[in-house]
This record gives structure tokens, sequence and C-alpha cells, in this order.
């Protein structure tokens, strides 16, 4: 043990005189802290942001573009009828604590994420497994129980990392993973640092050490990258200030997109609303460009669905809810409303909620419907919105990448209920075909767009603010994830 | 003597267990579910409940109450809902950006206080005290927040003398934690330091007024020489009773400025339990400033009651 | 010099309330319409104290927010007095009694919480609002006034008037009422405008964290926390509202002090 560490002590002295030329310590940072550092059991996506590839890996990855990538499985075999899913986990790969990576460790996490008792926060990824089995030490045998064309997307979700029965116990305050980083200590309320894993299985990360500063207030973000207290910081919370970053040779910004479909979303079920005059006249009234200028500061894409525009099956259909206050007027004396009507808008903490709130109920108002704005915290937001669903009106940013599937769930806190989108989405889930999926995935865009079952404001974008030598950030946010494996600093 | 302490001790029982219920009950209340927090929105139901479980969040209200008062007389404040570790280390790791931010504001605002309110007091009706006075006045009235973004616009981000914000641990060295908590411990004294020259001033004036001042000026003492010999050590009663009060305010009511230049003390520790819905963080840390405010002023009570007998009959 | 104070407390309160009550009527610009193409302009002829990241005139934002601490103050003092003083005065009639012993160790209890972390616990459990920024900051204001009502009214029993009407029979209720009361005036009016000119403060800071009033209703510590992360390119968002606050609570306090002295030459002394 001593002498080991005593090597690891010489190899940090080398290390450290080679980091004299070329910087190898980075920090980050975030908005929000992680609760824990167990990303199999928990939504906050903030462990994500921290964890997802550089410390925990899956049986597939995503990549910078959202692809779905091998990840600890080199490759699999898919049986014929869809339902078998052979995977080869590549050799050689080791936990941080020393163990090695096994089919064991496959069978463990999955059949963890899917019992009974489970806490993972996104249970359905692994609804559709029938049973996990161990075939030899490096080869795991999942049956679904129908075939799914998502199976190996699902894999790729930080709820679905591996991880080893050895270091369950303790993983929440310090996690054992198998990625290029490995968890060096957590300060609460302030920092977590990440040091190079040297034992990784694949292509060695090129910073030695990461650090992640929690920073939630916008101000102080704004203070701690100008004084180059931080060297990056993904999801830059103020977009107010990227002009003054543009504007300064030391930094470069990078605007990538989200999975983040931004909607003023409509309780379908509660009068007025439960009405798809009402609804049209609502969508009608909003001003797409003044929200995301007020709001975003202008960045943003606009969409007129839930759907991310980046994804090859996007279809534009913004011009059904084009921005016509007249319009709107008509719909709502058509539907009885000449006076128009009071409704509630509860918003939730982040600052595209809350300033585009106000300026949400600015433009309803110019049409003759008046809104109560409550502020509300997150905890209190499920509880009253997404689980009450007592609300009129929320805005609230989706952020789980393809989740138009939530069009389908009659209980979902919109409360849309069709039998047509329902039917739809059931197709898409058996279907293999690339090209039908597509299809049905365009007439599922259409149909809620059609039936303007929310107002469909825009897709959120991602600001990275970064030291302009920095190199191999990731710009487009397809996950949360903060991937440092391949990031370095220009010389 | 003794049977006035008793019926204290009896009454700050009281109080402590009146609090503890009070506290419980409101958070009883509170709407918004831990877990449904942390699970987030695409959580089963069944997920929830288990995690619910885990918490011992479906046992009964009375007894949750119960184990949570038997686990803090024993030390114990249980566990985090959100970051599962215990909350005594939580508050542990708070106070030490807490403790010394109190005690560097109320450093400042005696160093300001005491020179002011004496040079004031001596130079009654002068120029200095109109000017002296009328700056306690602008330090009372001055929102302290918006005092601290002009601080941080002024030396953090255009001189960048002071970080904005932010902590830097005691591990990287005194002066550098001690730097991170100059400009809130500034901002928090402001308008303590406005008060307590304020007090200090009129204590002075009033002990100026006694008999054996005039006693000691007719011996022949100037006005300085009566003040600083006599009338010091006299106003120092309320000065000082002042001064405990402001103590127990600075370290719970930091919690705004702290939000301003985000350290990771106590009142953002409450703050953020409150909206995780972390109810047992917020219940211990509140009982536990709670506590302390009730045990000081009994201490308080009792010192007065051993000075002044006359107190001991009835407050 | 305190005479001076007074003219200057009296002047900057006038203005606020004045400043408060024409926006009942009007104000240089609508602040409901949001003018985005306009946002955080300097000050200037169009909009006098400029305008801010929706566009809004900060003047008028200004004097309907004063409306907003305005209202949110008065009634939370109101509150404190309303419930304090009987209370006070209870204590007092029945000194030594049970009641005494309770009510003062309730008091005591109230101000054994920090008050900052009730109102955002009272706020967690009714929701942010103006409303409940009343309560949280009222229910800090019973003890103050309970306090001081009974402090005065003790001394007053001993007063030869007051052992008049109890040989005349009257009840301890009654001389609370009829005797004790009228002559709190003075101290209770002074302490008023003390009081109010924290609830100012105390409703600024509630705002400032998102407890106080709701959007689109404009409140100035609301104001302040909208303009921080825009503090370096537009200094005026957060200049002129937090020179608001400084000033109304400025004014409120020239006049209490000088009130204090002007009514009652007697508790002149400048400890607060």
């Amino acid at each position: 043990m001593k002498v080991l560490a005593m090597t690891a002590l010489a190899g940090a002295m080398t290390l450290a005189a080679w980091g004299a030329e070329a910087k190898s310590d980075l920090v980050v940072g975030l908005q929000l802290e992680p609760p824990h550092l167990d990303p199999t059991s928990a939504a906050a996506g903030a462990i994500d942001q921290v964890l997802y590839a550089n410390v925990f890996e899956g049986l597939t990855r995503f990549g910078p573009d959202g692809s779905v990538n091998p990840g600890l499985a080199e490759s699999w075999d898919i049986s014929d009828d869809g339902r078998v899913y052979t995977f080869h986990l590549r050799e050689g790969v080791q936990f941080h604590d020393g163990s090695a990576l096994d089919a064991g460790d496959v069978v463990f996490t999955l059949d963890r994420a899917r019992a009974e008792d489970s806490q993972n926060a996104q249970k359905a990824l692994f609804a559709g497994i029938e049973s996990v089995e161990a075939l030899d030490d490096l080869k795991v045998r999942v049956t679904l129980a129908q075939p799914d064309g998502g199976f190996l997307f699902n894999m790729a979700w930080g709820d679905a990392v591996i991880v080893a029965p050895e270091s369950i116990e303790s993983i929440k305050q310090r996690p054992v993973g198998t990625g290029a980083f490995r968890f060096k200590d957590w300060v609460q309320g302030d920092r977590i640092t990440l040091e190079r894993n040297p034992g990784y299985w694949g292509e060695a990360a090129r910073l030695d050490r990461a650090t992640f500063k929690f920073i939630s207030d916008p101000t102080a973000a704004f203070a701690a990258v100008m004084a180059e207290d931080v060297h990056a910081f993904p999801f830059y919370p103020a977009p107010e200030n990227l002009p003054q970053f543009e504007a300064d040779a030391r930094f470069q910004v990078l605007v990538g997109s989200t999975e983040g479909e931004t909607v003023l979303a409509m309780n379908n079920a509660a009068p007025p609303l439960d009405n798809p005059l009402v609804r049209r006249a609502v969508a009608h009234a909003i001003d797409r460009k003044a929200i995301m200028e007020g709001a975003m500061f202008g960045l943003g894409t606009p969409i007129g669905t839930h759907f991310a525009p980046h994804h090859p099956d996007y279809v534009d259909l913004t011009f059904l809810s084009d921005y016509d206050p007249e319009l709107s007027r008509q719909l709502l004396a058509e539907a009885g409303l000449g006076d128009g009507f009071t409704t509630t808008l509860k918003l939730p903490p982040p600052s595209y909620a809350r300033r585009g709130g106000e300026i949400v109920a600015a433009q309803l108002r110019n049409v003759g419907i008046e809104t109560e704005i409550t502020n509300l915290e997150w905890a209190q937001w499920l509880e009253e919105v997404f689980r009450g669903k007592d609300f009129g009106l929320t805005i609230v940013s989706h952020t789980e990448p393809m989740d138009i599937g939530i069009y389908a769930r009659p209980d979902y806190y919109f409360q849309y209920d069709s039998a047509e989108f329902q039917a739809l989405n059931a197709a898409l889930s058996t279907e293999t075909d690339p090209e039908k999926r597509s299809e049905i995935l365009v007439a599922m865009q259409t149909r809620i767009a059609e039936d303007h079952v929310n107002g469909f404001l825009f897709q959120l974008a991602v600001p990275t603010v970064a030291d302009a030598r920095l190199r191999g950030l990731w710009v487009d946010a397809p996950t949360q994830a903060t991937d440092l494996t391949g990031v370095y600093w220009e010389e | 003597m003794l049977r006035y302490g008793a019926r204290r001790a009896m009454s700050l029982f009281v109080s402590l267990l009146v609090a503890s219920l009070v506290i419980f009950l409101a958070l009883e209340i509170v709407p918004g579910d831990p877990a449904a927090y942390m699970l987030g929105i695409n959580a089963e139901p069944d997920t929830v409940a288990a995690l619910r479980a885990e918490l011992g969040l479906n046992r009964a209200a009375p007894l949750r109450y119960l184990d949570w008062i038997g686990g803090m007389l024993q030390g114990d404040f249980g566990i985090s809902y959100t970051y599962r570790t215990p909350v005594a280390g939580m508050i542990a790791e708070r106070l030490k950006v807490s403790l010394p931010l109190a005690l560097y504001a109320l450093a400042l605002s005696t160093l300001i206080a005491f020179p002011a309110g004496i040079w004031a007091a001596q130079r009654r009706g002068s120029a200095v005290d109109v000017g002296v006075m009328g700056v306690t006045q602008l330090g009372v009235a001055i929102p302290n927040f918006w005092f601290a973004m002009l601080m941080v616009l002024v030396f953090a981000i255009n001189l960048r003398w002071f970080s904005a914000g932010g902590f830097a641990g005691w591990d990287s060295g005194f002066l550098a934690a001690m730097k991170s908590l100059t400009l809130p411990a500034v901002a928090l004294a402001l308008p303590q330091a406005s008060i307590l020259t304020r007090v200090m001033r009129s204590a002075l004036l009033d002990t100026l007024g006694e008999d054996y001042i005039r006693t000691a000026r007719a011996k022949g003492l100037t006005r300085g020489q009566a003040l600083r010999r006599h009338a010091l050590r006299n106003a120092m009663i309320p000065v000082l009773t002042i001064i405990g009060l402001q103590f127990s305010f600075l370290l719970a009511g930091a919690i705004i400025i702290e939000n301003v230049f985000f350290l990771p003390g106590l009142g953002r520790l409450v703050f953020q339990a409150i909206s995780a819905r972390d109810l047992i963080v917020v219940e211990s840390v509140v009982m536990l400033l709670v506590f302390a405010v009730i045990v000081v002023n009994f201490a308080v009570d009792l010192a007065y009651a051993w000075v002044d007998p006359r107190l001991r009959g009835e407050r | 010099m305190s005479r001076m104070g007074l003219i200057a407390g009296a002047v900057l309160t006038l203005l606020f309330s004045g400043a408060a009550v024409l926006s009942l009527v009007w104000v240089p610009h609508d602040i409901e319409a949001m003018h985005i193409a306009e946002r955080m302009q300097p000050p200037g002829a169009a909009h006098l104290l400029g305008t801010d990241h929706f566009g809004r005139d900060i003047l008028s934002m200004i004097m309907v927010g004063a409306r907003t601490s305005i209202a949110v103050a008065l009634v939370a003092v109101g509150i404190g007095m309303g419930l304090g003083v009987p209370l006070g005065l209870l204590a007092a009639a029945r000194r030594g009694g049970w009641l005494d012993e309770i009510i003062m160790r309730g008091n005591d209890l109230i101000f054994a919480f920090p008050s900052l972390l009730i109102a955002v616990m009272i706020t967690a459990v009714f929701g942010a609002g103006a409303v409940n920024a009343i309560i949280a900051i009222g229910i800090f204001n019973i003890p103050v006034f309970a306090r001081l009502a009974r402090g005065a009214a003790l001394s007053l029993w001993t007063r030869e008037f007051v052992l008049a009407a109890r040989v005349a029979g009257k009840g301890r209720l009654r001389i609370s009422a009829e005797h004790i009361l009228p002559n709190l005036a003075n101290l209770l009016i002074v302490q008023g405008t003390i009081q109010f000119s924290l609830g100012i403060l105390a409703e600024a800071g509630l705002s400032y964290v998102g407890l106080g009033a709701q959007p689109p209703v404009p409140s100035w510590g609301r104001m302040l926390a909208d303009s921080q992360t825009m503090i370096s390119m537009a200094p005026h968002m957060a200049l002129f509202p937090g020179l608001a606050i400084l000033l109304a609570v400025l004014g409120l306090n020239l006049t209490g002090d000088g009130l204090r002295d002007w009514l009652d030459p007697r508790l002149r002394r400048e400890a607060r």
C-alpha cells in the first residue's frame, strides 16, 4: 500500500512537472449542487451534470451530438424478434476501487433499477425488461417483454449507469464508477473534485483534476467567470450577460441546443382551457419572439410542437400558432368568452419561467385573459401543479430527451386525453422500422400541435461560457452532462 | 434567588417545548413532499412511496416528533432527507461560515460604534455630533442587501479587489477565508454599527447627567475625563445588552446577505432546505437558533437578578 | 436640529405617500405594457429614471411600488399594534398574575424566533405573496407593541389619576381603556412610525428574496432582485429602487425621532 502510494506520488510529481507547460486543472462552475452522488436514485440533473461520462458509464452512452454509442458494452446482438439483446462487455474494465467489471455488475444494476422497492427516478426506462442473465463474465442477455426500438437509447441515460454491489452502500457519498475520472472529495455547499483515473480502460483524460464549483446565484456566476475563478460555466444562468463575454477576448461563448421543450402548459381538463377553441386562442395570443427576447435575450429556437428541432424527424409547425391577437380575440368570442376570463399562471423558479411568465401575462392581458401569477418553489410546483393538477397555466421546460410520449398519458399533469394520439404512441413503441417510426413521429407532432394541447414556446438553448483556450467542451446538451473526458487546454 | 431561578428554569423548559411544537407543526403543514422532489417528474408513484418509506416519512406525525425531540436531546439531529448525511454535521459545517461571519460583523460594528459614539457624546451638539448622527441615520435606513450589491459592483466587478462571493474555505488559509467574508461582514455591520453608535452615545449622555459625574466634574475633571473614567463603565450595561441581541440576530439574520454573496452559511442552508422540503434540516436549525436565544435570555435574566435583587420578585 | 430633521423627514414621507397616491390615478408610463425593444435604457428625457429589462418605465414602477411597500408595512404595523397594545395593557392590568406571565413569555418566545427564517417558513406554508408578507412582518410587531404598552402602562398605574379612578370603583380593564390607553397615544405614534420604517425595510428584504408581492404588482425589493444580473450593464436599474427604499425609510425615521422630541420632551433620547 505504502509502495503504491509512493509510486502514485512520484507519478503525480512528474505529471505536475509536465503540467507546468500544459495546464491540466479545470474549474467548472455549475448552478446546482447535487443532493447526493447516486445517479441511479434521484431525478436531480445536477448529479449527472457532474458524474455522467466522467465517473459513471453505462452499457451505451450519449455522444456530444446525442447519438447512442457503445459504452461499457463493446457491441451487442439483437435477436430477430427484437426482444433479446446480448451485450458484450469490454475486457479489462475496472471500477475505481480496483474491482473488475463483470456481467454480474450489469445484472445487479438492472435488477436493482427495476426492483419493487427501486428508487430509480426513471423506472419506466427499465419497465420493459423481462429478465437479465449473465451468460459468462463478459456477456449479458437482456430479454424484453416486447420489442422496443428505444432500448439502447434508454440504456444510455444517466439513470442506467453501471454500479457495483460492493460500493453501493456508500455510493451517495463516495461514488465508485468505471469512468476516466474518479471521485476525490466533496465540500458540501461548495465544490466536488474529481481526478484522473490512471487505470481507465479507454483513452485517458487529458486533465489531471477537475473541480466543480456550485454557484447558484446568476450575479455571482457572472463575477466568478469575469474574475476567472472558474474556467467554464455550462448552462450559464444569465443570458443577458453573454454579449459582455462575447466582447471579451478572454472568453468563448458556445450556444448549443438541449432537449428542453419549453411550453406554456395548459390544464386540458379544467374549464375554460378544456375547450380547444380557448387553447387555440391562448396559443395565438402569445408572441414567441418577444418571450424569447425578453426572457432569454434571444437564445433558443421557436417550436410549434413538443419535439426537438435538431431531431431529424422534427417538423416545423409554428405556423399553426402564429402570433395573432386579433384571431385570438375572435376565437375567444367564438368560445363564448368575448369578455375574456381569469386563470392562474404558476411559475417554477428558472428564469425562463419567471421572466417568461411576466411577458406571457402581459400578452394574454392584451386579448382579455387575466392571469394571477404565483411563483412556486420546485417542491411546491411538483405538489400543486404536477401532482395536484391545480393550475390553469404554467411554464416549464421538459428536458428529458424524446419525451413526446407524455402526451399519451391522460393522467399527466396537463391531462391531454386523445385516443388517436395514444394509438400512435402505442404503435411507435413496438415499431422498429426507422422509416415507419419517422412517419408516426410526424403524425404525433402534428396531432398535439393541431389540438393546441399546450402553448409551444421555444427549445431551450444552453449557453456555455468558457476560457478561450479550452477545447473539447460539449456545445449541445443531448443529456445533462459535463463530459470532460475530451477536454484539454490549448497551448 | 434559588426559587426565582427554578421558576425561570421551568418557564425556559416550557418555552422550549412550545417552540419545538410550533416548529414541528408549522412544517407538518408545509405542502410539498421531499421524496417527490428528489425523484422528479418522471418518477412512478411506487418509487416515491419506496423512498418515503426509506426516509421514514410514512410514520405517524407524533412518532416522528418524539423521535426528533428524543434524538436532539442526545445530540442526534437526524439524517437529512436530500443529502442523506447527519444534520448535525451539516450544521457544524455551516457554522464554520456563519459563526466567524457574525463575529467579524460584530467586531466591525463595535470597532466603529465605540469611538464614534464616544466622540459624538463628548462633543454633543457640535458639527461632529451632527455628522455622526446623520451618518447613522443613513446607516439604519439603507437596505443592507442593496448596499451589498453596490459593494459587489464596485469592489468585485469593477476594481476586482475581492471576489464577488463564495467562501474560500478555512483550508485555503486564514487570510483568504477572512477576505471572502469581508464584504459580507461590512454589509452586515453597517446598520448594526449605526444602531450601536446611537445606543452608545445616548447611554453616555444619560450617565453624564447622573450625580456622581457631577461630583467628579466638581472635583475638577474635564467633561472628557469624567466620561472616560466614570461614565463609560456605567454605559456598558445597555451597550452590552444590545451587542448580545445583535449577535443572535447576525447568526440567523444573515440569510439575505448570504444569498447575495452565496456563502454556505446557516441561513442559506435553511433557505435551500425549505425549497427542497428537507424539513428535518429546517426543524433542527430553527430549533437550534431558538434554543440559543432562549438560553442566552435566561442567562441574562439570571445575571441581572443576581446583580439586582429587586428584579427577583417579578418582571 | 431635530426640528430640521422632522421637517426633512416629513417632506420625504409626504413625497413617497404622495407618489403612491398619485400612482392610483396617473403614472408617466403604463407599467403593464412591455416594450422589449426599449429595455434597459439609461435615464433620459423619455424615461426620467430609465427603463428596466422589459422596457418598463422605472419611475412609474417606483411610484406603484411605493404603494405596495406602504400598504404592506402599514397593515403589518396595524396588526402588531392592534394585537400587541391590548395584550400589553392586559398584562399590565394583571401585573404579576398568570396572564401577565403567559403574555410576556409568549412575547419572549416570538422574539426568540429568527424573524427572517420564520417569514421564509410562513411563505413556504402559505405561498409567497403580499398577504403572507404582511402576516410575517405583523407577527413580529406584536411583541414590540406589547412590551412598550405594558412598560408604559405599569408606570401609569402608579399615577394619581389612576388611583382616583380605582377609588371610584372602576374595573381594571375599564381603567386600561379609559385612562391608560389615551396617555399612550404619543408613545404609540412615535413607535408606530419607527416600526413602519422597519416594515418597509422588511418588505423590501422579503420581496428581494422573492417572498413578497408577486408580479405583475411591482415592489422595490423585487426590482432590485431583477436588476442584479444586469447591474454592470444597467446600473440605474439597481440604483433607483435602492435609493427609493433608503429615502423612504430615512424619511420615516427622521419623522419618528422628530415627533418623539416634539410630542414628549420627557422621552427625549436618541436610543432605539
